[in-house]
């Protein structure tokens, strides 16, 4: 097993194989962790956050959801998930954001302790495989917790992200994966929320037919026979 | 934003510009800084697929997470603020008939087809298919698949649950019903007339839209 900590307000970025499982651990509670995924082949493939919705009928992310690409396939599944619900439509904090919220610290003033956004984060992390400011998409936020009233009205669970909560990602392609822990745009706490998260890499357990994901709904089967398509062809050969 | 219902007081035959876009067709277009665009649900649940880019600097385009974050509302009705990928206002609804839009359900591929519906309905028509098409023919704007992001469909209703559910409800469209929006700078519109042949939201029927120009620019 690999394992690394993230501290809270930075980036990080990796290149994950089929049949990996990523855990990501909200070690001191009030975590929130910002994340894209891309297909390394052909990054043009990437995450699709209104076909992850619309394809399970639902608003939040947790155990038992795919997380699907543009093109059908799944790059990762849900496989457990101690939280409970996760964002993908809040998107992140930008610059003008986290100065509006917290104020702003420089660098140059703060060094380690300066302020990232979730937005920047992205832009430098992306920009080490060619992607830009066009390849950005809407990203998930876990273990944030956003919820909406019948009104449409959208609401912060500034209470959600607790000490100890885990996610198990087992990927089912190879996926680039691009990172940060600067907080959820919504996160209304007084100090800059700087949480750390622990990553450890572990081989997961083969995908059986009576596998909770890709059972859970029958688009998943559907997704996974996709998935499983594009493998058949090896990877890049494109479907 | 839900349920602000507003009528327009434009009227159709001062139009400086306007078009019916047949379902499966798409329509893209410059529509200046302080111009008034209508689209019109002609025959009702019909929806229409709509981007927005900066035509100063495509990178920056419409963000359906910054709008609604922004907005603290899911929904789009009159008054939403469609904001770009840079936090800035593209684009304001002036004017709604329905009262409810979603910017949540992104556009249909016939990729995401096969995972919704089945695997042999690969290749239907889809609005991705018109988009794609779209910034083929028009690559003098230098667009592409990456610049296919997370649209709005106007007329559709897919209302989300207290505990997180995602539900696609009948339409609160109807026949003639219009969505209006001033454009905060210049800007590229890119409609695909959605083509979807397996969605019970266009009672699996689909039908024209129109849009319509004007010049309301009092600069």
């Amino acid at each position: 097993m690999y394992e690394t900590l993230i501290e809270g307000g930075k980036h990080w970025s990796l290149t994950v194989c089929a049949g990996t499982r990523l855990r990501l651990v909200d070690r001191d509670g009030g975590a929130n962790v910002g994340m894209l995924f891309y297909n390394p082949q052909n990054p043009l493939e990437r995450y699709n956050a209104p076909d992850t919705l619309k394809c399970q009928h639902t608003f939040k992310l947790t155990k038992g959801h795919c997380l699907y690409s543009d093109m059908g396939r799944i790059f990762c599944s849900i496989i457990e998930d101690t939280a409970g619900w996760h964002d993908t439509v809040c998107g992140n904090a930008n610059r003008e954001l986290v100065a509006s919220r917290w104020g702003e610290r420089s660098y140059q003033q703060y060094r380690n302790d300066w302020t990232q956004n979730g937005h920047d984060a992205f832009l430098v992390e992306g920009g080490k495989y060619g992607l830009g400011r066009r390849d950005l998409a809407a990203n998930v936020n876990w273990f944030s917790r956003v919820s909406v009233a019948d009104d449409g009205a959208m609401r912060f669970d500034s209470d959600h992200a607790r000490a100890g909560h885990f996610v198990d990602l087992r990927f089912e392609m190879d996926t680039l994966v691009l990172l940060h822990t600067c907080p959820h745009p919504l996160n209304g706490a007084a100090q800059y929320p700087r949480h750390p998260v622990l990553v450890q890499l572990s081989k997961a357990e083969p995908v059986r037919d009576d596998d909770l994901c890709r059972n859970s709904r029958p688009e998943n089967g559907r997704g996974f026979a996709n998935t499983e398509l594009y493998r058949f062809c090896g990877d890049g050969a494109g479907q | 934003m839900s349920g602000q219902r507003k009528m327009s007081a434009l009227i159709p035959g001062e139009a400086m510009f306007r078009q019916v876009i047949p379902a499966g067709e798409y329509w893209i277009d410059v529509v200046g800084q302080g111009r008034t665009l209508r689209i019109v649900d002609v025959e009702g649940n019909q929806a229409a697929d709509t981007l927005f880019f900066n035509a100063a600097d495509v990178a920056e385009r419409y963000s359906a997470v910054d709008t609604i974050r922004e907005q603290r509302n899911v929904y789009l009705s009159c008054g939403s603020k469609l904001l770009s990928s840079a936090g800035n206002v593209m684009a304001q609804i002036v004017a709604d008939t329905v009262g409810r839009h979603d910017t949540l359900g992104g556009a249909c591929a016939g990729e995401s087809n096969t995972v919704r519906y089945a695997l042999d309905k690969r290749t239907m028509h889809s609005c991705r298919d018109s988009y794609l098409l779209a910034v083929a023919e028009h690559d003098r704007l230098g667009l592409g698949k990456r610049d296919l992001s997370h649209n709005i469909n106007f007329f559709m209703n897919v209302p989300v649950t207290v505990d997180g559910g995602l539900t696609f409800a009948d339409g609160l469209s109807g026949p003639g019903q219009y969505v209006e929006m001033r454009a905060a700078m210049d800007i590229i519109v890119l409609i695909s007339n959605c083509p979807q042949l397996n969605n019970p939201c266009n009672a699996y029927n689909p039908t024209p839209l129109e849009v319509l120009v004007w010049d309301t620019d009092v600069r």
